[in-house]
């Protein structure tokens, strides 16, 4: 677990102007620290569970209620990462705050993490869940995560599911890798009677992180891999259609 | 059918378009669904304007000058684009972007124009400038102090209007569509009248003033028979309500070549006519638009004579012919009608165009449609700007009034503002750290700032300085407006448009400051860091090493918005202390115009990390490349800027790539809106919105032949960005693109 001294959240970044992270405008703070590795990761400088600026939860709120203004009827705070769960026992007194003002709040997560502290910030406080699900193979998903047990992610599906709230599947599209018609199909039947989820959002894969992975040393595996082409990513989103409510390619 | 009689009111006895408007407006709630295309006759039309353009643009920007007619309200002979495809008309010369000489501003000015497009003013005129006639520019030079002209050359006051004409004046355009012109001239004789002894400087120049207005009432019935149109009378239709509201423009622009000449908010007034007319079936829809459409057009051909050196400080050929749509009633309905939606249309059926400068007058409580399509326009062409009408309705009083220039308020027919370009507030602070003598020259600008020595500056004693400094560039700025404004009057009076207005109006002037993000983030450097500076053996700073990290301007940090919203404070306050020419009052904005870049070479090293003759931010934008914690952090920071301490505005412009603001069209219209709700409902007052990649302009630069026609949205106005030179070109693509992590 990563060390933080009581109300404090360790944070990597933050966007003041989140379109792409949730419903409307919102803030979103990126954590820092998340346990998998994704090979498309974007923000592979959020991984390491040390560094990163501690913030007191009070200043995260200040900070909030400063962009309240522009939250409009959507908009809200997400917590992104990283893997914010991983600080969900320091996330709560955050989000509890956040209800108090009136803001809606969102978790961006990996799933992999479940405890009692997780369970109490997603089932009480986190008006909407986006869960991003990596692979529908056990191979494709450790070969993507370093991680493997692929379960774990949909059991925390099912948990939300049953606790009735919001929820938002994300998928990131890679030609090749999780492209592949019968993987969509997979993923279409697997959910395709959840009532929760509201919509599934294609994340089209982009190469707009490598940089950060040279700046950290390490190699980046997917070189090879290519962009979606607009024809792939209409053709993804058709399939999808098939089972889910909305499909949106972010 | 015959049409309807419009409700009687106040307005019947007395010239009051605020009330005719109230009394008869039909807000407009609904989608943009009904707009419809352009005719076939604007198309063609706007062909031949295109063809127009590229010559101009092909011709180093001047298609062609009449080097021989003084211009004025009746100077030219009717001049048409092309008569039958025409049913709005009337041209400011005999031929299409044909610039006239304007030369009572400076006859210099003209003849240096000229001379840079290998031409010269027929010798008859060269004659009388220099033996008989007195320019606004001569006037004010033989006025001018030493002093003054110390703080001019050496770039501490900039852009001031002493060798051009001021502008900024509205006239009420409106009023000769409604009243037609033999009632204004009434109502003007009898105001003359009425203007009696003992007779003081005042009035004596009072009745001087509005002999002069009705003189230019007269020569306007003469312009309107010269295109067979009887402007003496009210306009009895849509279409004569168009015509004549723009006759009543074109008089100005044929008189004045001010550096900023808005058109007010003439679109829901004329909006009423239409109504009327599609009520009565006389009209349909295509014909209301192609009212809207070739009045628009006839304001993009809208062109004055300029020197090369303008350019730096308004670049792009500007005219500022600044409209004001939307905004609420005081009695709580909305002033959005359908010719709100069809101005806006025009940037559809015609493209994307700096020109009219579309201010759309925001409020929390428009309709969301209106909103929305007001989004929509910013996106796809980037060509509109946006200010708080909640803040200035609420804090100014009236509910009618337009934008002068690029973003201030003003009541429309009831006051006027005398233009007052800025002085540079970053160059005023290097004061404070040298002595009270210029960076460069070492020129004594300022006495009795001690010479600074110690090894680090120190806030408080750079504060105090910088405060003897201010409080003397305040003193000698305000010398020079009063001159520059005491001259105008005298040489270059704005007669046509004064006689469009209520005698005696209200006045304010309007100063202004550049490089405020420059100051703010030097201040922080100075308080936060530790801040050494470099001096050469004059002991003058020419460069500074900064320790540690400080709190930047737009990162919305309190401790450093402070310092911005506090020099802005603090300089208004110094302005506010000193008597102005006519009593005016005083207000002061945030804005720059293009001159950031001429202002930053200009200006030295400052303790911010800025390297000599860097462009400043433009308007109260924080620098680029320095607001890293998102774009409503940025937003945040501006919005600090008191307007009350900055009523004539505070500008602020936004530019963001597309994918940033949304995933599709329908995400991004809606992120807009709210965003514009979130900024105003901070009681910022001023948006220009970009929505564009950089990828674009930097192609654009390559290749400006294919861009005729890409629009974007600069310090308080728009500009065809093919038109800017090199340099602000480049200016612009550095600047802070807002894109999410």
């Amino acid at each position: 677990m990563i060390k933080t001294t009581e109300n404090t959240i360790r944070v990597h970044s933050i966007e003041s102007f989140g379109t792409h992270d949730g419903p409307g405008i919102r803030l979103v703070v990126f954590l820092q620290g998340c346990k998998l590795k994704c090979l498309y990761c974007h923000n592979p400088d959020t991984i390491e569970t040390s560094g990163g600026t501690e913030y007191e939860v009070e200043e995260l709120v200040k900070i909030s209620l400063k962009m309240k203004p522009y939250f409009g009827k959507k908009g809200g705070v997400t917590v992104s990462g990283g893997e914010p769960l991983l600080q969900a026992k320091e996330l709560i007194p955050f989000f509890k705050r956040l209800k108090e003002e009136g803001i809606h709040t969102n978790v961006d997560t990996n799933g992999r993490i479940l405890n009692s502290y997780a369970k109490i910030l997603i089932d009480e406080y986190a008006d909407l869940v986006m869960l991003d699900i990596k692979h529908m193979t056990e191979e494709g998903y450790v070969a993507l995560t370093g991680v493997s047990c692929k379960e774990t992610t949909f059991n925390f599906a099912a948990h939300r599911e049953a606790s009735g709230k919001n929820m938002w599947l994300r998928y990131v599209l890679i030609p090749e890798i999780t492209g592949k018609p019968e993987l969509l199909h997979d993923m279409g039947n697997y959910f395709k009677d959840y009532k929760t989820i509201e919509k599934i959002e294609i994340q089209p894969y982009h190469k707009l992180g490598i940089h950060k992975w040279e700046a950290l040393g390490w190699d980046y595996q997917l070189k090879d891999a290519r962009e979606n082409t607009p024809e792939e990513l209409e053709e993804a989103a058709a399939i999808l259609k098939q089972y889910f409510r909305e499909v949106k390619i972010n | 059918m015959k049409t309807k009689k419009f409700n009687e009111g106040i307005w019947n006895e007395s010239i009051n378009l605020r009330d005719f408007v109230t009394k008869n407006i039909t807000p407009y709630h609904g989608t943009y669904n009904f707009l419809v295309g352009p005719s076939d006759k604007t198309q063609k039309l706007w062909e031949i304007c295109k063809l127009g353009t590229k010559e101009e643009r092909q011709r180093n920007g001047v298609r062609s000058v009449d080097t021989d007619v003084i211009s004025g309200i009746n100077a030219f002979k009717a001049g048409y684009i092309d008569r039958e495809n025409e049913v709005i008309v009337g041209l400011q010369t005999d031929e299409l972007l044909k610039r006239a000489m304007k030369p009572f501003g400076g006859f210099k000015v003209v003849e240096k124009a000229l001379s840079e497009h290998g031409l010269k003013p027929n010798d008859s005129l060269s004659e009388l400038f220099s033996k008989y006639v007195k320019s606004h520019n001569d006037g004010v030079f033989d006025a001018y102090t030493d002093e003054i002209k110390k703080y001019r050359s050496l770039g501490y006051l900039t852009g001031l209007p002493d060798n051009y004409a001021r502008g900024r004046i509205i006239g009420d355009y409106r009023r000769i569509a409604l009243y037609g012109v033999t009632r204004l001239i009434e109502a003007k004789k009898q105001d003359l009248a009425a203007i009696t002894g003992p007779m003081t400087d005042k009035v004596i120049r009072l009745r001087e003033e509005v002999s002069e207005q009705i003189k230019a009432l007269k020569e306007m019935i003469g312009m309107g028979k010269a295109y067979d149109l009887d402007l003496s009378r009210p306009a009895e239709n849509a279409q004569e309500a168009v015509q004549w509201t723009y006759m009543a423009y074109l008089a100005a622009v044929k008189e004045q070549d001010g550096a900023a000449m808005s058109l007010g908010n003439v679109s829901s007034f004329l909006d009423i006519f239409i109504e009327r007319d599609l009520e009565a079936g006389l009209i349909n829809e295509e014909e209301a638009q192609e009212f809207i459409d070739q009045f628009v057009m006839k304001l993009r051909m809208v062109r004055h004579l300029r020197m090369e050196a303008y350019d730096e400080i308004f670049a792009g050929d500007p005219t500022w012919v600044t409209e004001a749509i939307g905004g609420m009633l005081a009695d709580g309905r909305t002033k959005v009608t359908k010719t709100s939606f069809r101005f806006l249309n025009t940037l559809y059926n015609l493209g994307a165009s700096p020109e009219p400068n579309i201010t759309i007058l925001w409020s929390e409580s428009l309709p969301q449609n209106f909103k929305n399509y007001c989004a929509k326009v910013a996106i796809d062409t980037s060509s509109i700007q946006f200010e708080n009408d909640d803040l200035m309705r609420n804090t100014r009083g009236s509910d009618d009034y337009g934008i002068a220039c690029c973003v201030s308020y003003q009541e429309l027919g009831k006051s006027i503002q005398f233009f007052g370009a800025r002085t540079n507030l970053a160059k005023t602070m290097l004061l404070a750290l040298n002595g009270g003598r210029c960076e460069f020259t070492g020129t004594q600008i300022v006495e009795g700032i001690p010479e600074y020595t110690d090894e680090y500056l120190d806030f408080d004693k750079v504060m105090a300085n910088f405060r003897i400094a201010m409080k003397e560039v305040a003193r000698v700025y305000n010398d020079s407006m009063n001159i520059i404004h005491y001259m105008h009057d005298k040489y270059y009076y704005e007669k046509a448009q004064m006689s469009l207005i209520d005698t005696n109006p209200g006045i304010n002037i309007a100063y202004g400051i550049a490089g405020l993000s420059i100051v703010a983030d030097s201040l922080s450097a100075i308080k936060y860091a530790k801040v050494k500076p470099i001096r050469n053996e004059q002991g003058l700073t020419i460069d500074f090493e900064i320790e540690g990290e400080f709190p930047m301007y737009g990162n919305d940090d309190d401790k450093v918005d402070f310092l911005a919203s506090n020099a802005v404070a603090e300089f208004n306050n110094e302005l506010k202390q000193l008597p102005v020419y006519k009593d005016a009052e005083v207000t002061m904005s945030v804005l720059t115009i293009t001159s950031n870049v001429s202002y930053g070479k200009k200006t030295g090293a400052t303790p911010d990390g800025r390297a000599q003759g860097i462009p400043f931010a433009p308007g109260a934008n924080p620098m680029h490349g320095r607001d890293c914690n998102g774009a409503i952090a940025s937003l945040n920071s501006v919005s600090k800027i008191n307007y009350d301490d900055s009523k004539d505005g505070i500008s602020n412009t936004f530019s963001i790539v597309p994918k940033s603001l949304g995933s599709n069209e329908e995400e991004q219209i809606e992120n807009l809106a709210t965003t514009l709700d979130g900024y105003f409902s901070r009681n910022a007052q001023h948006l220009n919105v970009n929505v564009l990649n950089k990828e674009m302009l930097m192609d654009a630069m390559e290749n400006p032949d294919n861009y005729p026609q890409l629009t974007i949205r600069v310090s308080g106005y728009a500009v065809n960005f093919v038109r800017l030179t090199k340099e602000q070109q480049l200016e612009v693509i550095t600047r802070s693109f807002h894109e999410s992590m």
